[in-house]
């Protein structure tokens, strides 16, 4: 009872301290004189990292004698992210996945700064695949893209080279990942193929095999929304997995990973290859040790069918809805500076990879293009010599990134959706007597219900 | 008789009536002072406890995401609530789990104060290797038995299985053994604590009667059974309700072990709480977050309530 009361009362306590916090931040003038802003900063860096933050934020300062930074750690995660924002802890500036973009918009649970976007230089580059994220139904931008990226399959070299396969020659296609994985299993021990579970991470991984099986986990027709989950493209992607793991058991034996804990284990030699987003090399070393000889990465296969295409996603970067005037002018410059001009000027990126390069972190991470191809290749040459990532571990993955069909992820309820995936997925790999066809039908069903209902 | 006693407790009525009455004789009793002491604590209630209980209350019948000015739906996050079709897998789960608990938890904490109180030698020494994991962090005790969980032969639990034949056991793995497990390290975490109740209740017990029981040439067993339990009787009748309040409230080892997997198998009422809230980053349904914590919170009181009103004869020894 004790701690049903704490929960309520903390529950009410946030909401209070919300109430209270509401009116408050918005009554700075113009001409209130310096303003100050709090900017998200990754939390669990190194020394070297926080240095070369700290340096960045002393240049932007000095650019902008007005505008006082103050860095506060900040990592967007399904489940803290709602508190922080209920609460009002989030900074001025914070980082949201694509996915939450227009939800947040349409709540106007983020501030409007679509004024002081639009009088960016680069404002109307922005590439077709990613403005959307960002975008109001009017089509102002409220969020700015700032990364995108494609699924992509990792992969352990040197699980590889033990297994009797060729690390430069990763699967291509669904059968030989398959074989691969169970040629792994068999040989190391280890699990060939792992699958992300919980944590909505499960419906994210499903909905891109369901992608590039050539299914959609929701269909659009003007304003309805109709849950497309109940397909012959998730049923035979849940067979193959129950195949991995019930006949060939290839899957290993945790099935209940996040994504904090399959990088991890990924990092730490315990799984040959798994599908995440495809610029996870950055997170695989910095937070997870991962020995750079280890790693390989290529693109997710696709299979043969027009529909076919790789699940995309990326990150926008917003501000509080509590923000005042003078705090949005000061956060769209702060978005401008240390994210985006380094994608468009050669002198900021420059700035941008040395600093990095000097603190060991990942410099030349492939990712797709925020604004078009061409200034994306621009920007590589401009830091070529500041790139410290093993980039020829990852041409099967940079030779092949650009063709495939690139497909936005669910827009409407998507991690609602994710979340009701999350125990399909599991089901599978848990049961050995698991219904698919049931499985389906009753998420379909409960999907169709959360659509409707919002 | 009747006649004699009858008009005592009305003088005591009517003075005690008196005294109340008369602010002048409030204050001269020393109540200014006894407000002005209680005055602190009854702020820091107001505004840290009460106060966002009544909060949450009324936001059991609004839909708000914090950010925006909440609107009154009366009383719809009920009704979604218990339309919910994981209400009721939440329900059988914490039923479940409150029934593995009480199965183990209950009665080994019990055997084991009944045992240390028995032993002559060292009692200190087992009371406080008993107390141990209480004093190790929550979250720490998962992370460690997370890794006693491990569900490939080579774990800790499978290696010791594998010495006598037995396993490997998926553990968390697998939606029949994933609630047994966290039972199992939620009676290893909690039952040292219960322990050190028990061990203080015993103290209490006379010795007297032990003597005349070992007079009688009673075996251990016998004076465990008519003298020790019998003791006990009113403490035991706490922690079992305590037990049942405590396991209907289970959310950190669902939450830390499993995130409520595998395919919903250990998703309590508590980790559904918190999934309404705070699982869909866009401002969770704090509506119906607050209406199914009420909801829990009535329960439970109307079962405490129940549970004293019918144990009150046997807890008066």
């Amino acid at each position: 009872m004790k701690k049903l009361i704490t929960s309520l009362a903390l529950t009410g306590l946030l909401a209070a301290l919300t109430a209270c916090s509401g009116a408050d931040d918005t009554d700075q003038t113009a001409d209130s004189g310096p303003v100050t802003l709090k900017v998200a900063r990754d939390p669990g860096l190194d020394k070297g990292a926080v240095a070369a933050f700290d340096e960045r934020v002393a240049q932007f300062e000095k650019a902008n004698p007005d505008i006082d930074v103050v860095p506060q750690e900040y990592n967007w995660t399904a489940t803290t992210f709602t508190a922080q924002l209920a609460g009002n802890t989030l900074p001025d500036v914070f980082t949201v996945p694509f996915t939450d973009g227009r939800g947040l918009i349409e709540r106007k649970q983020i501030a409007d700064i679509s004024g002081l976007v639009s009088a960016l230089p680069y404002a109307g580059k922005f590439s077709a695949t990613v403005t959307k994220a960002g975008q109001a139904d009017d089509g102002k931008m409220w969020a700015v893209p700032i990364a995108a990226y494609g699924q992509a399959l990792h992969y352990n070299r040197t699980l590889f080279k033990q297994a009797g396969l060729d690390p430069d020659k990763p699967p291509a296609t669904w059968d030989e990942l398959r074989s691969a994985a169970k040629q792994i299993a068999d040989t190391t021990g280890k699990a060939g193929y792992a699958q992300l579970t919980a944590d909505n991470t499960g419906g994210w991984i499903l909905t891109t095999l369901d992608y590039a099986f050539g299914g959609r986990a929701e269909k659009l027709d003007g304003d309805k929304a109709t849950a497309e989950l109940d397909t012959p493209q998730m049923t035979e992607v849940l067979r193959l997995l129950k195949s991995m793991r019930w006949d060939d058991n290839s899957m290993g034996s945790n099935f209940l990973y996040d994504w904090g804990s399959i990088n991890q284990a990924f990092a730490a030699g315990q799984i040959g290859m798994y599908v995440s987003g495809g610029g996870n090399y950055g997170s695989l070393v910095t937070q997870n040790a991962l020995k750079p000889a280890d790693y390989g990465v290529t693109v997710v296969p696709l299979k043969d069918s027009p529909d076919a295409g790789v699940l995309g996603g990326g990150t926008l970067a917003t501000v509080s809805a509590k923000a005042s005037e003078p705090v949005k002018a000061a956060a769209v410059k702060w978005i401008d500076f240390y994210y985006l001009k380094k994608l468009v000027d050669q002198q900021s990126a420059v700035l941008d990879a040395k600093t990095i390069a000097a603190s060991k972190q990942p410099v030349g991470v492939p990712q797709l293009p925020v604004f078009d191809k061409a200034t994306y290749d621009k920007s590589l040459k401009w830091v070529a010599q500041y790139v410290n990532v093993p980039l020829a571990q990852m041409t099967p993955y940079t030779d092949k990134m650009f063709d495939q069909p690139l497909v936005t992820e669910p827009s409407r309820s998507t991690q609602e959706v994710y979340k009701i995936l999350d125990p399909v997925v599991q089901s599978v790999l848990t049961q050995k007597d698991a219904d698919i066809a049931d499985l389906l039908k009753k998420a379909d069903a409960e999907a169709q219900a959360l659509l409707d209902r919002n | 008789m009747a006649a004699e006693i009858r008009p005592a407790p009305l003088v005591i009525r009517r003075t005690e009536a008196g005294r109340r009455r008369t602010p002048l004789s409030w204050v001269r009793g020393g109540g200014l002072s006894t407000l002005v002491f209680l005055l602190p604590l009854l702020v820091v209630f107001g505004i840290f406890s009460w106060f966002p209980i009544g909060r949450a209350v009324l936001m059991s019948f609004q839909e708000t995401n914090l950010v925006t000015p909440a609107t009154f739906v009366g009383l719809q996050n009920f009704r979604d609530v218990l339309a919910d079709p994981l209400l009721w897998t939440a329900v059988k789960n914490t039923l479940y789990f409150a029934a593995l608990a009480l199965l183990f938890g209950y009665p080994v904490p019990l055997l084991a104060a009944v045992l240390m109180s028995e032993v002559r030698r060292f009692k200190g020494l087992y009371s406080a290797l008993a107390y141990l994991p209480v004093v190790i962090p929550p979250v720490v005790a998962v992370l460690l038995w997370k890794f006693f969980y491990d569900a490939s032969p080579t774990g800790v639990f499978n290696t010791m299985l594998g010495w006598v034949g037995i396993g490997p056991v998926a553990w968390l793995q697998d939606s029949g053994t994933a609630m047994p497990a966290l039972v199992l390290e939620a009676t290893w975490a909690a039952a040292g604590g219960t322990v050190i109740i028990y061990l203080a209740a015993l103290t209490g017990v006379s010795t007297d009667l032990y003597e005349a029981a070992e007079i009688d040439r009673a075996s251990i067993w016998r004076k465990i059974w008519h003298v020790t339990l019998p003791q006990l009787r009113g403490i035991l009748l706490i922690t079992f309700i305590l037990q049942i309040v405590g396991t209907a409230q289970v959310f950190l080892e669902p939450f830390l072990f499993t995130g409520g997997g595998p395919a919903n198998s250990t998703t309590t009422i508590l980790l559904l709480i918190y999934n309404y809230a705070f699982a869909n980053s866009l401002g969770g349904a704090y509506g119906s977050a607050t209406a199914l914590s009420i909801m829990l919170a009535v329960v439970l009181g109307l079962l405490s309530a129940l549970y004293f009103r019918l144990t009150r004869s046997w807890s008066t020894s």
